[in-house]
């Protein structure tokens, strides 16, 4: 998607000022009457979840001392899978959100929760919480989009090493967990500078980092295959265990990938923001730069409900399980003012996300001007764009983007 | 992940499971408890400090012990509903057997010497519910059997009570107290606002005619202890005095902040991370829109308001916990005055 501000026909052209701050305040009221009504059923919720979790965890985990037996194996891991699959989403990301911080249990609090990831807690709140989810989707300042691995916006520059990221999209999927710890301590950008001009924590969170990756390790794949040595599973227990954070790190992936990457969700610019943006206007920005899925109630809850990507990045810190009561009064808010709500299933979602990647590791309108009938002549000039210098690969896509507009 | 299985076992977070709840007055109930392993006894007079979620939010309050060390190891407490509160009513009229509290362990100066001797000749002033941490210490000393004879466990003391409450019916303890005094184990004074009219500290010697050879021993409101101190002063008599509420925080607009050593002068509409940069501290931040939670410092007293929604967050030492109530300082503004501790972030 090209940044909001270049495309010829805005989504929100047809708002006034007015308006704007209008659907702010109606925002803040659906906000207020949630944090009014917040209590006993809603804290119940959360520890209920905790409690199921720990439990799946812990029964997994016991059926897994059995894994030489391959049922027992099957069982288990799904059972480990889900359980990590809820730690990290339904309770990890959104008690780190603040989401839980109103009932003053100082065990389910923001400032002490840690979860089962590579990424240490801090550090990804850092990340996360601060950097995404105050710039979201503005290029150049919200490392999310492509995570400084990947171009997944139009405005983003086109190399040729960018023609192997869907590569590197699958290999990240796979490592996820990994990939998001690297991405907190910002990797590489901080490696590709000389020692001294990195930042002064630095080296401290890399040696934090490393002592989590450490412990979730020793955890996984050591402690818990030793306990099934006697009973000859050591090896089932350890691939248990792998195979339960590989599907954790491609389901995350996935569904963090249908938040902002679907075609159609809008991104911007980081001159057109301006410094004082006000509080509808940061709305704004959050309702176009993020996409829901839609899906059943247990499908919200494995995504930790970041299935409500639209109204989770409204409001960060409103209870999880709130969020499904405020989306049709959200939905309302955006037919009312003409605005797309961008929903749909997760295959659809997932699919447009790739479909992305794979469009722009290619160069801008390439995609668009290829026929069957022109490909050869296309692969030459996207072989010239490769192999030539950087003015050469400017004029060529220029020429792409003529063709482009003279067949629109 | 134990904690699923035995949360009173040794070496957990202090906790403890309500084993019973007995109506005392209409208002008022003794809740037992049965405390974790690690629960370390306490002494007749002292008060535990109680954490209990109420519609979901933790909330913590102090309340006396009202029995001696049990063989059971039992504790409990005894409260008095306070129309409008949050946990009193809750702790008397919703609490069930089975509910776990959070606690701390037992703390307080308000007991007796352990040397009888050092004491002989005692007068208790209390008021209300602050017969409660009195009541632990008489029934310690004289332990009621179950027909209700009382027997001294040392004959040393002499002990004189002079409780004041609204009416009769109104008091917590009453058959205790009058059981006591029949007993011959004190001498009962009750003084009820309705038959007696609103008592005053200048009585006390008419009623207690030795009251020069007594240590007195007062608990209730800040009004009576105030007056209590000063007459006892004035007649150079011993008096040691226990009191609860330290008084609650009337939210306002704005006021002076303490934080990281520094005094500032905070408007109602500033948010108290902007003030306090302003002032030159390094503070924590983040979105500095509310909602990254990068910001968090604990509140230790005093209340603050949120800018967005105007809801008022209080602190008081004693009820809210020890380490302060986290608070958002970018989307927080001083709602009177207020300390908060200066953390730097942990990252």
């Amino acid at each position: 998607m090209t940044v909001m501000t270049k495309k010829p026909q805005s989504a929100v052209d047809h708002l006034t000022p007015e308006d704007i701050e209008a659907i702010g305040r109606e925002l803040d009221a659906i906000r207020q009457s949630v944090m009014e009504t917040r209590g006993e059923k809603d804290a119940a919720y959360i520890r209920r979840v905790i409690k199921t979790q720990r439990y799946l965890e812990l029964g997994s985990r016991a059926i897994l001392l059995a894994s030489a037996f391959p049922p027992a194996w099957i069982v288990g891991t799904a059972g480990l899978s889900v359980a990590k699959i809820l730690d990290n989403m339904e309770i990890g990301h959104n008690i780190m959100h603040g989401q839980w911080d109103w009932m003053r249990d100082p065990k389910i609090h923001s400032t002490v929760w840690e979860w089962d990831n590579a990424s240490t807690s801090e550090g990804w709140k850092h990340s996360h919480n601060e950097l995404h989810h105050t710039y979201t989707n503005i290029i150049g300042k919200d490392n999310d989009l492509g995570y400084g691995i990947m171009r997944v916006d139009e405005d983003q520059r086109w190399t040729p090493a960018t023609l192997l990221q869907p590569v590197y999209n699958f290999v990240n999927m796979l490592i996820f967990e990994y990939g998001i710890a690297a991405y907190d301590l910002e990797l590489g950008r901080n490696l590709r500078l000389p020692k001294d001009k990195r930042p002064a924590d630095f080296a401290s969170n890399v040696s934090k980092t490393l002592r989590k990756i450490r412990k979730q390790a020793t955890k996984d794949y050591v402690v818990h295959p030793l306990m099934a040595f006697p009973l000859g599973a050591a090896v089932p227990t350890l691939l248990a265990n792998l195979t339960a954070n590989v599907v954790r790190n491609v389901w995350t992936h996935s569904v963090i990938m249908c938040g902002h990457f679907p075609e159609g969700v809008e991104t911007y610019e980081k001159a057109a923001i301006d410094p004082n943006e006000t509080r509808g206007e940061w709305y704004l920005r959050q309702m176009l730069g993020s996409a829901n899925i839609s899906g059943s109630k247990a499908m919200h809850i494995m995504t930790g409900n970041l299935s409500h990507q639209i109204e989770h990045h409204l409001w960060p810190d409103l209870p999880s399980n709130r969020y499904a009561e405020v989306a049709p009064q959200v939905r309302a808010i955006f037919d009312k003012y003409g605005l797309r709500y961008h929903s749909a299933s997760l295959p659809a979602q997932v699919y447009s996300a790739w479909h992305k990647v794979f469009r722009l590791a290619l160069p801008n309108n390439w995609m668009a001007t290829t026929k069957p009938s022109n490909l050869p002549s296309q692969l030459k000039v996207l072989w010239k764009m490769t192999r030539g210098s950087r003015a050469q690969r400017r004029k060529l896509q220029e020429q792409l983007d003529l063709e482009a507009a003279y067949q629109g | 992940m134990l904690d699923l299985f035995h949360p009173l076992r040794k070496g957990a977070e202090l906790r403890a499971r309500i084993v019973a709840v007995r109506a005392e007055t209409e208002d008022a109930a003794t809740i037992e408890l049965k405390p974790g392993k690690d629960w370390a006894g306490h002494v007749p007079g002292q008060y535990i400090r109680i954490g209990i979620d109420v519609d979901g939010r933790r909330h913590w309050r102090a309340y006396s012990l009202t029995h001696g060390p049990r063989a059971d190891r039992h504790i409990s407490i005894t409260v008095k509903a306070v129309p409008g509160g949050v946990v009193s009513p809750f702790l008397v009229h919703q609490a069930r057997p089975g509910t776990m509290v959070h606690l701390e362990q037992a703390a307080g100066e308000f007991v007796l010497p352990e040397d009888p001797a050092a004491h002989p000749k005692l007068l208790f002033v209390t008021a209300g519910s602050g017969i409660t941490p009195v009541i632990g210490m008489l029934r310690n000393l004289y332990p009621a059997t179950d027909s209700g004879v009382l027997h001294a466990r040392d004959g040393l003391r002499d002990i004189t009570v002079v409780h004041l409450a609204p009416s009769e019916p109104q008091t917590i303890f009453r058959e205790n107290l009058t059981a006591l005094g029949a007993a011959g184990a004190i001498r009962l004074i009750p003084r009820y606002d309705d038959q007696h009219g609103q008592f005053d500290v200048a009585l006390l010697a008419e009623l207690v005619p030795d009251l020069a050879e007594r240590v007195t021993y007062a608990c209730g409101p800040h009004g009576l202890l105030d007056a209590l101190e000063a007459h006892h002063a004035e007649r150079g008599l011993e008096l040691f005095t226990e009191q609860f509420r330290v008084g609650a925080v009337e939210p306002g607009e704005g006021g002076t902040v303490s934080i990281g050593g520094h005094t500032l002068e905070v408007d109602g509409a500033t948010p108290i991370l902007d003030a306090a940069e302003e002032a030159g501290l390094l503070m924590p931040s983040g979105c500095r829109m509310g909602i990254c939670m990068g910001c968090i410092q604990p509140l230790k007293e005093g209340a603050v308001r949120d800018l967005r929604t105007g809801d008022v967050t209080v602190a008081l030492p004693g009820e809210t916990p020890v380490d302060g109530v986290p608070i958002q300082t970018c989307i927080s503004a001083a709602a009177g005055a207020c300390t908060i501790e200066h953390k730097e972030r942990v990252r």
